[in-house]
């Protein structure tokens, strides 16, 4: 940690980007979630077809010029449904990230500049969360308020929450104890203050690495969870819904099965190599191991 | 890849022997589709329950066959009285339940007792609503008088609901079924499988089977794969889906679309503003496309109905054509009602595949007509607290199952919150005619008024869908009651 | 030592009860009606509230609170609403089918992860690195219950090879059991091998890259005995707690994989009770696995402890 945020210090924003831009790992990923993103973008303006509209007799249609990626039970085409599905599941994981991070980093900073009871009671906090299965907690939360798209962002986003306050918390307590910072404490500066104004900036990369993989993980769980039902509501097409409806025509229809997972494959895909350039970049030890 | 290979050849290996050496057959795994909560059919509605046990382990007086008539049962016979009040009994004699305990009239008059009683959690506790008194004449014979006569007892009492239980083992019935079929209770692996074996000591015509096993299959996507690979022999009506070509064009497999009792209907909160109206609800009925919701929702194999009936019943009324799909006429009807402009509502649908999948079709077409629904997924435990029990829902969509059920019309707090006092006549007229000349015109009547009043969006009789190896024989092909009666069931070779 | 122990047996203690208060007073919260349910949409009031009674649902919540806490202490986890027989009897029968699942899964991926791992570490940058790093990158992604269909049809339909789901019992014999395993196993080790192979990798670049490594290497030593030897060795700490995680996961990850293969195990045991209402299956197995859970991170920690001395004092 300690030597991600150095390398944060010396070489700045920009220096990292060019660096990062020179990562293989990193442009790929880059790619790849940069048209992910752009599928979902362009979804609200533009879609192949109109997917509120059922076409029921043109149920189940295999490949074709005018449906690239086919047609479902519903007539829907699937290209639509998949850039669709993408505004869904990217926006249940940025939520849930930014749940994490708007809760988890503040709570692990906090620890980390107060120590003692608060630090304990975090800890114990984490303790707790992370001793319930996560995805079984999910399932219990979506089954209790009914499933709907945002109560799988809260059940997929409760679990981020400790990720980022241990992250955070490592990465701030590492900053504590160095020279600038003693220093600004020695100048009377307050713990909030400081926090903000040195803490923060300096493990932004972390969490922005940590971010990603999260980022990921929560594209996977909502798959999962939608697959079971517990996710999106039609008509808001899903990844995972798409797979369940699949499941039981894969025999018929096997192209039906074949486009979602292979988005969801190539997103998470997308992220983790996106995540991992990131790491690369900003933690020199392991660049050197190239 | 080496790890996978000797993996593959050592289950190939152990697959071939467990296939090998095969003379006649005598046991059958069954799919099914709901594991039962227990086993008891006096204690629980779930469809489940009767499954396994009617006609296998739990026999009634009477009982109903493949083709949807009463036959005797444990009752070989019964006289009625000339004021069709009093019904005397003669039971089957030598019959010992599966605990060995002697079967006799007193168990009959028990059973009855006891699913009349003020503290009975029988389901069906409707079904003995008529019965005044049930004494016991001799250890053969039973005579049970009711308040009115009532045209459908003998019916009312072959229900799986109706079962004759043991007066040593009823309590126990929930985990270790006791009744006098010809198959006995062995072992239940819970979430998994229920297995029967044959009963030696059957008082009747003995069964093919030596044992037979009901494997739970929840999905249709576990349920495909299930059959075409073998583990399983016959679904009684099987979750295929779209899949049904696949099995279907495979020459290893029968399968058999008949008929069920499910009338399926978007079910309307009558009393619930806008669908109190009149006008707003015809303008639904003008606004679904059936043959879409069919394809879409039961892969094209439903009947579409016009009306709450069943369409193999003698007494059906073709009324599919009372509001023909005619968007432009649901607008005019809407516009009438004072909403030019459509409105908003909710749609709230059970699991089963059928309402969800027909619930988003149904959704799509209301829009075009400007009725905007959102879809609310439920679980059946919601289903039944918030739209059977409280009411609370515009639009639902099921499958109502109970066979001949359209007096659920009459009744005063049903969730469809309908009430037409010439309907109740009508059915009240019904419950006291016994000439059947006369009942089907009263059905034909009650049909009309409903599918007039477009209570519901009357949508599509549920198919059964049966799908069983081709060297069975035996399956019901139709589903009069929900039940596999594996009495008859053998194989060829 | 003892006093590292005392404090981490209690915080695990701290933990149970904390969620034991959560799990139920969430669960409690649910809406719908257990009795409703199973007598379905003929039922009359008065059977209704006979039922009601004979389920104990008329009891106060704090009583039925203690009365479930005080009978899990002493191993009665209550009755099944739905199937009426005793929790504790539901969870064993499901519990050998979700336990060695769990464990043939993960003797699945640490078998294929840790050599890869290895391999990959050792071969860092070239050609071998980069193709199994990036199969692994690609395991990572891929939702397992999608892999699960894939792994169905090709074994199961199209070559008929294994069963494509249902569990057969452990009576048949072992290798019954096992085969019925095998394909929900592979679907659930995928994924997990291929995280577990990206953590060796790293672990082990990382323990080579420490300077008593390099000194070793300096000294002369044969590189593969370093390797063997000195990385492996310490590599395996973060691998361990890994793995540990990974059971736990396993464990309870199954939902979706049990789904896709309609195996009787826990997960499906959960997913169905918390459909049909039955809270106390549900209370009492997510108890149990939380348990599991404070219980493996408690071996984990005093296994540290005991590798490494300097972590007692946290």
């Amino acid at each position: 940690m300690s030597t991600t945020t150095v390398i944060a210090e010396q070489a700045g924003w920009r220096g990292i980007l060019r660096l990062a831009f020179r990562n293989r790992s990193f442009v790929i990923g880059f790619v790849i979630t940069a048209v992910i993103a752009a599928m979902a973008l362009i979804s609200f303006v533009w879609t192949p077809y109109d997917i509120t509209n059922l076409v029921v007799a043109d149920r189940m249609k295999g490949l074709s010029a005018a449906h690239p990626f086919g047609t479902d039970h519903f007539g829907r085409d699937i290209l639509s449904m998949i850039m669709i599905g993408a505004r869904n599941s990217i926006a249940v994981a940025v939520v849930a990230v930014a749940l994490g991070i708007g809760i988890g980093v503040p709570l692990g900073c906090w620890a980390a500049a107060r120590g003692g009871w608060v630090d304990e009671m975090l800890m114990r906090f984490n303790d707790v969360v992370f001793a319930f299965p996560a995805l079984l907690s999910a399932v219990m939360i979506t089954a209790i308020f009914g499933p709907a798209a945002i109560n799988a962002i809260i059940a997929i986003g409760i679990f981020n929450i400790p990720v980022f306050a241990r992250v955070a918390r490592a990465g701030a307590l590492s900053l504590w104890p160095r020279e600038y910072i003693l220093a600004a404490r020695a100048a009377g500066k307050g713990k909030a203050q400081i926090t903000i104004e040195h803490i923060l900036p300096n493990i932004a990369s972390i969490l922005l690495v940590q971010g990603t993989i999260q980022f990921a993980i929560g594209i996977l769980a909502e798959a999962g969870l939608s697959y079971l039902g517990l996710g999106a509501q039609p008509p808001m097409p899903s990844w995972g819904r798409m797979l369940f409806d699949a499941q039981t025509r894969m025999m018929v229809a096997p192209h039906l099965a074949i486009f979602p997972g292979l988005a969801i494959v190539v997103t998470v895909l997308g992220l983790n190599l996106l995540g991992d350039g990131l790491r690369d970049v900003l933690d020199p030890k392991l660049r050197r191991e190239r | 890849m080496k790890l996978l290979k000797s993996i593959v050849l050592a289950s190939a290996l152990a697959l071939a022997a467990s296939t090998s050496s095969m003379a006649q057959r005598t046991d059958v795994v069954i799919g099914m589709v709901l594991e039962p909560p227990h086993l008891d059919p006096t204690a629980g509605a779930a469809a489940a329950i009767k499954e396994v046990g009617y006609a296998n382990i739990f026999e009634g007086l009477t009982r109903i066959g493949p083709d949807g008539t009463v036959h005797p049962q444990l009752a070989k016979s019964w006289d009625i009285s000339d004021d069709g009040k009093t019904y005397t009994f003669h039971l089957q004699t030598g019959v010992k339940f599966h605990d060995g305990a002697e079967f006799n009239a007193e168990d009959v008059k028990f059973s009855i007792d006891r699913a009349m009683a003020a503290d009975s959690v029988n389901p069906q506790k409707a079904l003995y609503s008529a019965i005044e008194s049930v004494e016991v004449t001799d250890p053969a014979t039973v005579v049970v008088k009711l308040k009115h006569p009532q045209g459908a007892f003998t019916w009312n009492m072959a229900w799986g609901e109706a079962a004759i239980v043991s007066r040593s083992s009823a309590d126990g019935n929930k985990e270790n079924p006791i009744g006098t079929g010809p198959f006995k209770f062995e072992n239940w692996a819970k979430g998994s499988s229920i297995k029967l074996a044959k009963n030696p000591d059957y008082w009747g015509e003995a069964v093919a089977l030596d044992r037979a096993e009901f494997r739970i299959i929840p999905d249709a996507a576990a349920a495909i794969p299930a059959i075409l690979s073998g583990d399983v022999h016959a679904f009684s009506n099987m979750p295929a889906g779209d899949a049904l070509p696949q099995i279907q064009s495979d020459p290893r497999f029968k399968v058999v679309i008949g008929s069920t009792e499910g009338e399926t209907v978007l079910s309307t909160n009558n009393k619930k503003a806008p669908f109190d109206k009149l006008e707003v609800r015809q303008a639904i009925a003008h606004a679904l496309n059936r043959d879409e919701i069919i394809a879409g929702a039961s892969s094209g194999l439903g009947t579409p109905i016009g009306s709450h009936f069943a369409p193999h019943n003698p007494a059906y009324v073709d009324l599919t054509g009372t509001y023909p799909y005619d968007p432009a006429k649901s607008k005019e009807l809407l516009a009438a009602a004072g909403f030019p402009d459509g409105f908003s509502a909710t749609l709230k649908l059970p699991p089963p595949p059928y309402a969800r999948q027909g619930g988003e079709i149904i959704a799509s077409q209301l829009r075009q007509v400007g009725i905007n629904l959102e879809i609310i997924p439920v679980e059946w435990a919601d289903w039944l607290s918030q739209v059977f029990a409280e009411k609370n829902y515009d639009l639902s969509l099921i499958s109502h199952v109970e066979p001949n059920d359209i007096n659920i019309y009459a009744r005063p707090d049903y969730y469809f919150q309908y009430q037409n006092p010439e309907f109740n006549k009508v059915m009240e007229e019904l419950d006291v005619t016994a000439d059947e000349a006369a009942r089907k015109e009263l059905y034909g009547k009650a049909q009309r008024i409903l599918a007039e009043d477009a209570v519901n969006g009357f949508l599509f009789q549920m198919p059964k869908v049966g799908v069983w190896d081709a060297k069975l024989e035996g399956m019901w092909e139709n589903w009069p009651l929900s039940v596999a009666d594996l009495t008859k069931v053998h194989w060829t070779e | 030592m003892t006093a590292f122990l005392a404090k981490r047996i209690g915080i695990g203690l701290i933990t149970l009860i904390v969620a034991s208060v959560v799990v139920f007073s969430v669960l409690e919260v649910l809406p719908g009606d257990p009795a409703l349910l199973m007598l379905g949409m003929n039922a009359t009031p008065e059977a209704l509230a006979s039922m009601r009674e004979q389920m104990g649902l008329n009891a106060p919540l704090i009583v039925r609170y203690l009365n479930w806490v005080g009978g899990m202490a002493v191993g009665d986890f209550g009755r099944s609403f739905t199937y009426s027989s005793p929790v504790i009897d539901l969870i064993a029968e499901r519990a050998v089918v979700s336990l060695p699942l769990a464990v043939i899964s993960l003797i699945l991926s640490t078998a294929i992860a840790i050599p890869v791992g290895i391999f990959a570490a050792a071969r860092r940058g070239k050609v071998g690195d980069t193709v199994s790093m990036g199969v692994a990158q690609v395991g990572v992604a891929v939702p397992n219950f999608w892999f699960a269909l894939l792994l169905i049809y090709v074994f199961a339909v199209w070559l008929r090879l294994v069963p494509a789901g249902g569990f057969s019992g452990w009576g048949g014999g072992i290798w019954s059991g096992v085969k019925s395993l095998m394909l929900p196993a592979i679907a659930l080790a995928l994924p997990q091998a291929a995280i577990l192979a990206r953590v060796t990798r790293s672990a082990m670049l990382e323990v080579l890259g420490e300077d008593y490594i390099r000194t070793a290497r300096a000294k002369g030593m044969p590189r593969r005995y370093v390797l063997w030897r000195h990385a492996l060795r310490n590599a395996m700490i973060p691998v361990l707690t890994i793995m540990g995680m990974q059971f736990a996961v396993l464990l309870a990850g199954t939902i979706i994989i049990e789904n896709v293969f309609y195996l009787p195990g826990l997960g499906r045991l959960v997913f169905q009770a918390i459909t049909q209402r039955d809270l106390i299956v549900v209370e009492g197995v997510v108890m149990l696995l939380v348990a599991s859970v404070v219980v493996i991170n408690l071996v984990v920690d005093v296994l540290y402890a005991v590798v490494d001395p300097r972590l007692r004092v946290r």
